[in-house]
């Protein structure tokens, strides 16, 4: 870790008036940026500690709705009365990731800003465009087990690791954030970006914008939902694969559907249009069958990870014959139900 | 071949120290220093309070979990100046005396460690896991114990020493009500 | 001299006596033991794995605030020049790593700084502004793509038997009936011990020494520092008194301990130099291993052949060697067997022993062909073990000293409930998931080495027992305590035991499984001797009750000598002190090979053995394999502590589930380096992976293997276990994965 300036802020004004100036980064929970701080992959010059913001609160929206604040934490976002009533989808999702320890620090803006788990993003003795622009990509020809098979770039191909981030792109929520240009929502599928040509951007975010709040609006999924996630080991690993499902059956025929794929891309994968082909069909193999063709267009493996587009098709089947039988994977039973 | 790293870090800010205070395990710290120095760090190279353990310094291992206004976190990935004002408590500040925490009696009676090194991070983490409450069943205790490693391998007999004392603190509340 | 049996006897589950200061975190490991103006090392390593060091940029490092020197090739203090004194008990032919001796960059993650500061911080702050230049030459550390030049090593390692054949075993394969042919592979693992190297050097006013290491040896690392820096002997001490894990990491010194003391030595100041998580990928690992098995049986099943050949991987400048194929060429009754062992040199740093090395990957993978035998024959695969079973040792001809294994199978069996097997695989379903069960044989050698051992006893009663061995969480505190309690009839709270410090009487490094069986011997040698002693002093006093009886008429108990025949005569071990005006009585013994009965290592073949079950399920969509059940019955001769025994054959049964399952170290070829150097991506099992393991350890007396019937346990746990969940997986699936780990990619 190569030492910084540190200020406290006292506002968020502060915070963001700070925040634009160059090398200067918000620190909150640290579980990510005090990591990439000791591999020297993150260099601030400037922290700027957040943590004495107002933004803990978890408060039901007037219109309907939850406001989850950036600086909540983890665990207290999972285990909230209202999100284990009504969002059950995003409890489990983030019971899923990292450790309880990890869960008890990390708050819910850092969450959605951590960084990829790629092995050279991490190692600062080899080529990484998102680490270094214009350095190369390690992980193509490289180790790439972990990584991306859509949406990847031929400058980048690593992956977004959260597993809250999923939900949240599932349920469809905002971004609230504020900077020196005043508020503005983000709509969760424009919040992260893929690579392309520039891959050291994870998100939209402009320079010394803050994540004040996730808002997640009022349709609640908590019957048919699932969170399944398919990893090295069973628990405290990050993710091959991991599908988000939340449906609402009437009738016997799917009236809503979202689904978000995990550990495949740089940023939460959806295809809203293929979700759209499913409404008012009947929740059954062949529709599941042709949805996770339909997610999965496109997929290019990149040698070692190539197991992931059938070990993906397979898991959309089962997240979606879970959501629709509303047994939703235990994030405690490590049986697959 | 991989090109050597050419990035630059901004002109480094050496002689920065910022005030804050802590209460470790019941006493009261105050601290003058850099800002970033980790909260683990602080404990073991400034108080000589080495029972929280270095296992990975990234989070990755639970060795250094402490308890924070009694929450488990890893102390390796917290500066310590961001805490200002929080209880903090150790593996040192778990015994009451010569007397053994229910947690570190039952930890030696199951042989829950070999090494020991994992152990108070564990242990800790043990505490902080009765703290919340979500822990009833050994499948919730393994998976709710999963961000400690222990490399020797002692995990099942840690489920049955934390299990034994989320029973008896069961009982006990049973019995207060 | 006998005693009776208490809490504390010898087979009593005693809790460990270092448990409260393990569980309190008073126990201090090596980087946790405080010095004054102590200089804290960052080490830089190597971002390339091949060439030289072109230059080092230090001045932005040395502007960081605090720092004190930046050691590197260019102005390091001298060491030795011969290869011999950098040479210490367990190092492979070779030349061994001398870290900062010149410019040459021979593996990924080579340290090559050494930077010394005031502060923890400051140290590695500077360390990741010292900006190095390199001159980059090709790497290789393909090692799949390396088979074909693999080579005999010209030099034998100390210890390592030759790869044993006998008769004609291609000529009895291609007679035989049956022939299955498997190769198998199995990644490279990392010891990851959750301690990280470090040591501390505490630098005396005098100018001596004191080195705490994590070490599982502290008299090796001690003379390996006598020799490398030119010290006098009385100069140096080095301790280990807590070991926070090391699988055989710390069996040779490392260059944490090599860094930390010549920065003391050119500082004259305390040290300490602690790896990062990142750089454990840097010193030692357990070998990628490569083994080609053929196997010919006749239409029962009874082995007619076996060939037996394995490569692994060791460093361009050593050639580690361990025995991998002669526990396939020696487990089972088979007249015909060949086996052969070459290497390949690649450029990373030298591998070493982890955790049964050798057995772990040759008896393993030679038990996955095993079972793929058992299904060619058509035979249950503990039938086919039961039909093949060595009465004698196939290699030597020789019997055992002992060896339960047809208990272990019988008892493991049993418990398991095997009889309840389908033959077919994919038999057993239950909802989206396959159940399997598969089993395996495990073998390791039952040692022992020569070992002194000092007691001493104080006049207030209490009794110091001290050896040089380590305690690296097997129990050697707790089983020292327990033998010296038994001997002298005297409480656990009146015993102190010292290890872990290279001043005392001489132990061998704790590995091997051989501690146990030689720290026991050695302790119960000085503590007999030491009862013995006590006897004279007591029968010497005016009015003795002991001077008409002989040493075999008493016993020790309470604290007391003890007429056996007339409870009423006794004396108590603090008068006789107190009477005899002694302030102390101390005694040092040897116990070394050759000791009461123990017969000649060449007459008797001696062995550990175990048999283990596993029932595994797994989803047969998404391949998530779930390890549910394990049963292990191991024989192991006497078993000191039920209690510490169990839980050594369960790290051993965990980490053997972490090789079927998790571990792997991901080479980069193209950079020659380990890519998944963290806890987050290098796995090994959390607690969620685990659920039961049910140890039995079956009866097996041994009057001739060691002193006390000990034969050891640290290994014999991993050994095989991969090989029964591989077999168990197939059983459940279908199919047969030949690459450990067993990841969910080579399921679907």
């Amino acid at each position: 870790m190569i030492p910084f300036s540190y200020i406290r802020a006292g506002s968020a004004d502060e915070a963001t008036a700070a925040g634009k100036e160059p090398a200067t980064w918000f620190l909150a929970g640290g579980t990510n940026l005090i990591d990439l701080m000791k591999e020297t992959v993150e260099r601030p010059a400037r922290l700027v500690d957040i943590n004495q913001l107002p933004l803990d609160q978890i408060e039901t929206l007037p219109g309907g709705g939850l406001r989850l604040g950036a600086l909540a934490r983890n665990a207290d976002t999972a285990y909230h009365p209202t999100v284990e009533a009504d969002y059950p989808l995003l409890a489990s999702a983030i019971l899923a990731g990292a450790s309880p320890q990890l869960r008890n620090a990390a708050t819910n803006g850092g969450n959605i800003n951590q960084r990829t788990r790629c092995y050279y993003f991490y190692d600062v003795a080899t080529p990484c465009n998102k680490r270094e622009p214009g350095s190369g990509c390690g992980a193509i020809n490289g180790v790439n087990r972990i990584h991306a098979i859509l949406g990847a770039s031929d400058q980048c191909i690593a992956t977004h690791p959260s597993d809250m981030c999923i939900a949240l792109a599932a349920l469809d929520a905002t971004v609230q954030v504020t900077g020196p240009a005043g508020q503005r929502s983000i709509p969760f599928a424009d919040y992260h970006r893929l690579p392309g040509d520039n891959p050291s951007k994870d998100n939209t975010l402009q320079p010394g914008e803050l994540v004040t709040a996730i808002d997640l609006p009022d349709g609640k999924f908590t019957k048919n939902y699932t969170y399944l996630k398919l990893r090295d080991r069973l628990s405290y690993a990050f993710a091959l694969v991991s599908v988000a499902v939340a449906m609402k059956l009437e009738g016997g025929a799917i009236s809503d559907l979202r689904v978000a794929l995990g550990g495949v891309a740089h940023k939460p994968w959806r295809r809203p249009e293929a979700e759209r082909q499913l409404l008012g069909r009947a929740p059954d193999d062949a529709a599941f069958s042709e949805f996770a063709d339909a997610l999965l267009d496109g997929a290019v493996g990149q040698g070692e990870n190539d197991f992931k587009i059938p070990l993906a098709r397979k898991a959309i089947q089962r997240a979606l014959r879970q959501a629709a039988a509303g047994t939703p994977q235990s994030q405690v039973d490590k049986r697959i139900a | 071949m991989p090109p050597q790293a050419t990035l630059q870090p901004a002109a480094p800010a050496f002689d920065v120290k910022v005030d804050f205070s802590l209460t470790i395990n019941g006493r009261k710290h105050s601290f003058s220093v850099e800002p970033w120095v980790t909260l683990l760090d602080l404990l073991r190279e400034r108080l000589d309070l080495t029972g929280s353990k270095k296992g990975c310094d990234h989070g990755q291992c639970g060795a250094c979990t402490v308890l924070v206004d009694g929450k488990r976190i890893n102390s390796c990935l917290k500066l310590a100046v961001t805490l200002d004002g929080s209880e903090i408590t150790t593996i040192e500040g778990l015994a009451d005396g010569d007397r053994l925490h229910p947690l570190q009696q039952a930890f030696v009676e199951h042989d829950a460690f070999q090494c020991g090194y994992c152990t108070p991070g564990q242990i800790c983490s043990a505490q902080g896991l009765i703290n919340e409450g979500r822990a009833r069943t050994a499948a919730e205790i393994r998976e709710l114990m999963s961000g400690n490693l222990c490399r020797c391998g002692a995990y099942t007999n840690i489920v049955d020493a934390v299990e034994e004392v989320v029973r008896q603190g069961a009982l006990h509340k049973e019995a207060a009500e | 001299m006998s005693t009776s049996t208490t809490a504390s006897s010898i087979g009593q589950p005693l809790s460990r006596i270092d448990g409260p200061a393990k569980v309190t975190g008073r126990a201090k490991y090596a980087a946790e033991h405080a010095a004054d103006g102590l200089a804290y090392g960052w080490v830089v390593s190597s971002a390339i794995a091949k060439g030289k060091v072109k230059a080092i940029h230090e001045e932005a490092a040395r502007a960081v605030p605090g720092v004190i020197e930046i050691l590197t090739h260019k102005n390091r203090p001298h060491v030795a020049w011969f290869d011999r004194s950098y040479r210490d008990q367990v190092a492979p032919p070779g030349e061994p790593f001398r870290a900062l001796y010149d410019d040459e960059i021979k593996f990924s993650f080579q340290p090559l700084a050494l930077v010394l500061a005031k502060t923890l911080e400051a140290a590695r702050a500077a360390a990741a502004l010292l900006r190095i230049d390199y001159i980059q030459e090709e790497p290789n550390t393909d090692f799949e793509n390396s088979l074909e030049k693999a080579y005999v090593p010209p030099k034998k390692r100390s210890g390592i038997p030759a790869p044993a054949s006998r008769g004609d075993a291609q000529k009895a394969l291609d007679e035989a009936h049956l022939k299955v042919t498997a190769d198998y592979a199995s990644a490279a693992h990392h010891h990851n011990p959750m301690e990280m190297h470090a040591t501390t050097v505490i630098y005396g006013s005098d100018g001596a020494l004191t080195v705490y290491d994590k070490t599982q040896g502290s008299q090796n690392v001690k003379s390996y520092l006598v020799g490398v820096f030119g010290l006098a002997n009385d100069k140096v001490t080095v301790r280990n008194p807590y070991v926070g894990g090391a699988f055989g990491s710390g069996l040779r010194p490392h260059y944490q301990v090599y860094l930390a003391t010549m920065a003391a030595l050119y500082l004259k100041r305390s040290a300490r130099v602690t790896l990062t998580r990142q750089q454990m990928v840097s010193h030692v690992r357990r070998p990628e291993t490569f083994q080609s098995m053929a196997l010919g049986a006749s239409e029962a099943g009874g082995l007619q052949s076996i060939i037996n050949s394995a490569v692994t991987a060791t460093s361009t400048f050593e050639d580690y060697q361990e025995n991998v194929v002669n526990w396939g060429v020696g487990a089972y009754r088979c007249a015909d067997a060949a086996a052969d062992y070459k290497l390949v040199a690649l450029d990373t740093p030298t591998p070493g022993d982890m955790r049964a090395p050798g057995a772990a990957t040759g008896m393993t993978l030679f038990e996955c062909a095993m079972d793929e035998l058992s299904y060619a024959v058509g035979v249950d695969p503990l039938q086919l073990r039961l039909l093949n079973y060595a009465e004698v040792d196939p290699i030597s001809g020789n019997p055992f000293t002992s060896k339960a294994l047809r208990e272990a199978y019988d008892i493991g069996a049993e418990r398991f409930g095997w009889g309840k097997r389908p033959s077919e695989p994919r038999a057993m379903r239950d909802g989206n998931e396959l159940t399997g069960w598969g089993m395996a044989t495990g073998m390791w050698d039952a040692t022992f080495q020569k070992t002194s051992a000092r007691a001493r006893i104080s006049a207030n009663g209490g009794l110091e027992v001290a050896t040089a061995a380590s305690d690296i969480g097997t129990g050697t505190y707790t089983i020292i305590a327990q033998v010296a309690s038994e001997t002298l009839g005297l409480p656990t709270a009146n015993i102190d035991v010292k290890i872990g410090d290279s001043d005392l009487p001489a132990s061998p490094i704790e590995g091997g499984s051989w501690m146990a069986a030689s720290s026991s011997a050695a302790v119960q040698l000085a503590c007999q001797s030491l009862g013995t002693r006590l006897f004279e002093a007591a029968q010497d006093l005016d009015g003795s009750p002991f001077k008409d009886i002989k040493f075999e008429a008493v016993s020790f108990n309470d604290g007391r000598i003890i007429a056996k025949d007339d409870p009423s005569r006794f004396l108590s071990i603090t008068d006789i002190m107190k009477r005899a005006d002694l302030p102390s009585l101390e005694v040092v013994e040897t116990a070394g090979p050759g000791l009461s009965g123990m017969v000649s290592q060449v007459k008797k073949a001696r062995a550990t053995h175990s048999a283990i079950f596993a029932e595994v399920k797994v989803d047969d969509e998404l391949g998530v394999v779930r390890v549910t059940r394990i049963v292990v019955a191991v024989a192991a001769g006497r078993i000191l502590n039920p209690k510490t025994a169990r839980s050594q054959i369960m790290g051993g049964v965990v980490m053997g589930m972490g090789m079927a399952l998790h571990e792997e170290s991901m080479m980069d070829t193209r950079f020659g380096r380990p890519m998944n150097h963290n806890f987050a991506e290098y796995h090994i099992p959390v607690n969620a992976d685990i659920h039961g393991i049910d140890v039995i350890f079956v009866e097996e007396e041994d009057k001739e293997v060691s002193p006390l019937g000990v034969k050891g346990l640290g290994e014999i746990g991993i050994v095989g276990t991969a090989a029964a969940i591989a077999s168990a997986v197939f059983h459940a699936t279908g199919t047969r994965v030949r690459k450990f780990p067993i990841t969910l990619d080579k399921l679907i």
